[in-house]
């Protein structure tokens, strides 16, 4: 099936078979590995992307339903070479070790802290709870998104 | 200039990270690349009576089917194993199957196919017409009779490894006031680093040299497994690369087939190929740790003093020995058996069982948290006897500072530490006293509080090669590094050691950057490739900086030398009078800093080489193997505060507290990182996670479904601290800091739980303490039953 899918700001068409996961295509076909792959029954959130403004696992969405769709991946956060408030924290939080939930982390963090600076501990650990760390214990996680979002302030 | 050590420096390998652009292995594309898929077996035990693969052959897009035949016939060996104790009986593991499979998830054939989804589609149509096997799963297969695992073997009983005297000990046990005993479980567990494994492959049949890629935490070692054992192609043909890696746990020490299979491959085919694991396969492929079922008698006076112990442990190997396994419940367990304390004489002892089940290997701690679990368990547990605070009967019984060095009666020798100040500060940074007033209040409301502690050791940093290979490892436990200065004075520098995530390129650079007195961006830390580097060992046991970074350090020494020889050269001084100046980054006679010689200056002197010592040789590149004189043994001292909802027995961790000696510190943020890391992987154990084979050797708990990982909001706020006795083995003063966490956690939380129930008549549970688990107790205790 052809798809034309927008994703960091460029439109991709390809043609694609129905049952290739949005995850897939991003990574194979657009090559766009920053998107991990960590478990393959929806639980680790390693592959979240924003679809349409909304965080989603990417494992669980089929490139066809994309189609027409506005995606950000983690390639697309930092703008003008400038790291997205998200990423700073992160880095300065040393909110991560091994690298690899972190993409789907911090675009799953985005979201949260999108509509509130004010994030409290106990909103970042439930609001996280579909996203597995296996290094960092989540401390050092809850204290990046809590700076990220106040580095927000509410905006995206 | 300033001084790295001991700085929280934020990570230079971060970036890429966060913005995905990981090198993992996963991530690697070739030209002409062609996908590999593993057909696995669904049963724990069968004969393999025929595999059909003729219409996976068919199906379009698939390139090729191979099996175990094919891969023994190419020329595959079988997967070693690197830590052989004396009368050992060893098993024999073929990468894929080839008349038996022995557990689920096992290697039974491999398609190669022009995308992964057609390999995949390829797995379904291949036919393996099984005859069942009655499965082993019972670790100690007590009662009754048990097939045989392997045809090969006498009994399913691989090696027994006994340590300490026996007589001795059931003699002092005899003659004690009292003598707890104690049958414990320490569950399996799945590993589950987040990234899951993946290998990619690539042939050169003109030079015939191959390059694997795959996800170890050990590629030298890999190299040397694949060119000696399985794949036959000579080492200096060989190379093995390990990129980004997402996470090992130890999970990633291990040769897997799937390592053999997938260079095989791209040889067979002459084409790139690449195996990329499912979560699916990773539950029943990675290799997984614990599993002991183990009885112990502890000794005890009536005022609390400790007088013997005598440990039986039977550890389930799973269906074949892994690469590390026997070292596990033997070398790294046994000998931690007199943690923190005078203990005058134990016995200990460890039986390894193959079962139908995942093999069992090194998993973050490795030994050392099922020492602890065992030993801080058995100690609450005669505490509460005794009807002793449970820390004044640690304290009773401690290695007090003026003994070190403290030779154990299991083998090893502490080198150094301050117990008592150890205690003094967790009691300070938990406040116990009011924890436990806290908690009589709460008990008289009717609320189950519990209060955990724990004080355990680790022996890090394996190990002095001539004791590790006199134990039975295949190889020496050094680790090397190198120092090249270029021209300009920037710095390469390559080491063995390999980061997964702990942070080498910060805090490696750190150590390099000091040993010079130059900025840390003018170093670049270079590891994971066996091309680049000129040998490794890898990292685990808590080894890297211990071990890697001091053969940095003698590197850098050594280079220092040579400068200071040639500056005084230069400056027509003495070479006695010269002092490299590490906070200036120059070299110049003492007392006389305004004529040095610059660091960048000296390099680019040995680049014109117009002006050299007589004898001294252009160029400035160092390499050391440092072998360690002895482990390293940080210690620790955690407290946990947990409640028990009385209607559900779910357990909250509601306070936790952390005090470790990792000795000195050379990025605080990092080794907090580590911590706090581990100890979210010990509370895992304790209360949530549990690999589970039914009596079929099914894996029940074979996916993120059903194995509870740790999620965000199962922990709260960790609080750490540290006292530092430096270790006297190395240059550094480092010991190791990866494992302690988890090694405390796993029994601190266990002991809060216990702590809470005690009140309820309730002696022991096994790990994991879920809720239903509890519950089930609670409800016994009150004589209900289930």
């Amino acid at each position: 099936m052809r798809v034309s899918i927008e994703v960091n700001g460029q439109t991709h068409e390809r043609e694609v078979e129905p049952r290739v996961l949005l995850v897939d295509f991003l990574r194979n076909d657009l090559a766009l590995t920053g998107t991990n792959v960590g478990c393959d029954t929806s639980q680790c959130g390693a592959c979240t992307v924003h679809i349409d403004g909304l965080a989603v696992k990417s494992c669980t969405v089929l490139a066809v339903q994309a189609d027409g769709s506005n995606v950000t991946t983690i390639e697309g956060l930092a703008s003008d070479g400038q790291l997205h408030p998200m990423q700073q924290s992160f880095w300065d939080m040393h909110g991560l070790q091994c690298g690899f939930c972190t993409p789907g982390m911090i675009m799953a963090s985005v979201k949260l802290a999108e509509s509130n600076p004010g994030l409290s501990d106990s909103e970042v650990r439930h609001g996280l709870e579909g996203n597995f760390c296996r290094c960092t214990g989540y401390q050092n996680i809850v204290k990046a998104v809590q700076a990220g979002a106040a580095a927000m302030g509410g905006r995206s | 200039m300033t001084k790295y050590m001991g700085t929280a420096v934020r990570r230079v390998e971060d970036p890429r990270f966060l913005q995905g652009r990981g090198k993992y292995v996963a991530n690697l594309s070739l030209p002409g690349m062609v996908h590999v898929a593993v057909k696995r077996s669904p049963l724990a035990h069968a004969r393999i009576k025929s595999i059909d693969t003729s219409q996976a052959e068919a199906l379009d897009g698939v390139i090729a089917v191979f099996t175990g035949e094919d891969f023994m016939e190419g020329g595959c060996g079988t997967l070693p194993c690197g830590f052989t104790p004396p009368d050992i009986d060893l098993p024999l593991h073929h990468p894929v199957a080839i008349d038996k499979v022995r557990h689920v998830g096992d290697e039974v054939a491999v398609v190669v196919a022009e995308t992964p989804y057609i390999a995949e589609d390829a797995l379904d149509l291949i036919d393996v017409d099984y005859d069942p096997l009655p499965a082993v799963v019972d670790t100690r297969q007590a009662g009754g009779e048990w097939p045989v695992v392997h045809d090969g073997m006498d009994s399913n009983v691989s090696f027994h490894w006994p340590l300490g005297d026996e007589e001795a000990t059931n003699q002092a046990l005899a003659d004690s006031d009292r003598v707890i005993e104690l049958e414990v479980i320490n569950q399996r567990l799945i590993p589950n680093a987040i990234e899951p494994r993946a290998c990619v492959a690539q042939w050169d049949r003109f030079d015939e040299t191959m390059t694997v890629w795959t996800t170890s935490q050990n590629p030298h070692t890999i190299r040397l497994l694949l060119g000696a054992f399985t794949l036959g192609i000579p080492e200096h043909k060989l190379r093995v690369v390990s990129p980004d890696v997402g996470g090992g746990f130890g999970s990633k020490i291990f040769h897997y087939p799937e390592e053999v299979i997938v260079p095989w491959v791209a040889r067979e085919v002459d084409r790139p190929a690449k195996w990329v694991s499912s979560r699916s396969e990773a539950y029943v492929t990675d290799r997984h740790g614990r599993d002991h079922v183990t009885k112990a008698k502890l000794g005890v006076s009536d005022d609390g003093t400790i007088t013997a112990l005598h440990v039986t442990t039977w550890a389930n190997m799973g269906a074949y020995l892994s690469t590390f396994a026997p070292l596990i419940p033997t070398a790294l367990y046994v000998t931690l058996l007199s943690g923190l304390y005078k203990i005058p004489t134990i016995f200990g002892e460890a039986y390894g069982a193959i079962t139908n089940t995942v093999p069992v290997d090194a998993y973050r701690g490795a030994g050392r948290p099922e020492a602890s679990y065992l030993l801080e368990t058995i100690i609450d547990v005669a505490a509460r006897e005794l009807e002793m605070d449970p820390v004044e009967l640690r304290r009773k019984n401690l290695i007090q500072p003026d003994e070190f060095p403290y030779q154990t009666p299991v083998a090893l020798e502490y080198d150094s530490g301050d117990y008592p100040r150890l205690f003094d500060k967790i009691d300070e940074l938990s406040g116990y006293e009011s924890l436990r007033e806290e908690q009589e209040k709460a008990r008289a409301e009717g609320r189950l509080v519990g209060v955990g502690f724990a004080s355990c050791i680790e022996a890090s940093g394996p190990a002095p090669s001539a004791a590790a290979v006199g134990l039975g490892a295949a190889i020496g436990l050094f680790e090397s590094g190198s120092i090249r200065v270029h021209p300009t004075g920037k710095i390469s520098a390559f080491t063995g050691s390999h980061a997964h995530g702990q942070g080498h390129e910060t805090t490696f650079a750190q150590i390099v950057a000091d040993q010079f007195g130059v900025p840390m961006e003018d170093v670049e830390i270079i590891h994971g490739d066996t091309d680049r580097i000129q040998y490794g060992v890898g990292t685990y046991g808590s080894r890297s900086a211990a071990i890697g970074g001091s053969a940095l350090v003698r590197s850098a020494e050594k280079i220092r030398t040579k400068l200071k020889e040639l500056a005084a050269h230069l400056l027509e001084a003495s070479v006695d009078d010269m002092v490299y100046d590490q906070d200036e980054g120059a070299v110049y006679v003492t007392g006389s800093p305004d004529s040095k010689k610059t660091f960048a200056e000296l390099a680019f002197a040995v680049t014109t080489a117009d002006k050299m010592p007589e004898g001294m040789e252009p160029g400035l590149e160092e390499t050391t193997f440092y072998d360690p004189a002895n482990f390293t043994f940080p210690y620790s001292a955690h407290v946990a505060q947990v409640e028990i909802d009385r209607d559900t027995g779910e357990v909250e961790v509601q306070k936790y507290f952390a005090v470790d000696d990792v000795g000195n510190v050379i990025n605080p943020m990092i080794v907090e990182g580590q911590i706090i890391g581990g100890i979210a992987q010990g509370v895992g154990q304790a209360l949530w996670e549990h690999g589970i084979y039914d009596e079929e050797g099914q894996l029940l708990s074979g996916s993120m479904l059903s194995y509870a990982m740790p999620r965000a909001d199962g922990f709260p706020s960790i609080a750490v601290d540290r006292v530092e006795t430096p270790s006297p083995h190395n240059p550094l003063g480092v010991k190791g800091a990866g494992e302690m966490g988890t090694i405390a956690a796993t029994v601190t939380i266990s002991n809060a739980v216990l702590d809470a129930l005690a009140p309820l008549g309730i002696r022991h549970l096994n790990m994991p303490l879920t809720a239903e688990k509890i519950s089930n107790a609670m409800a016994a205790a009150n004589g209900g039953g289930e």
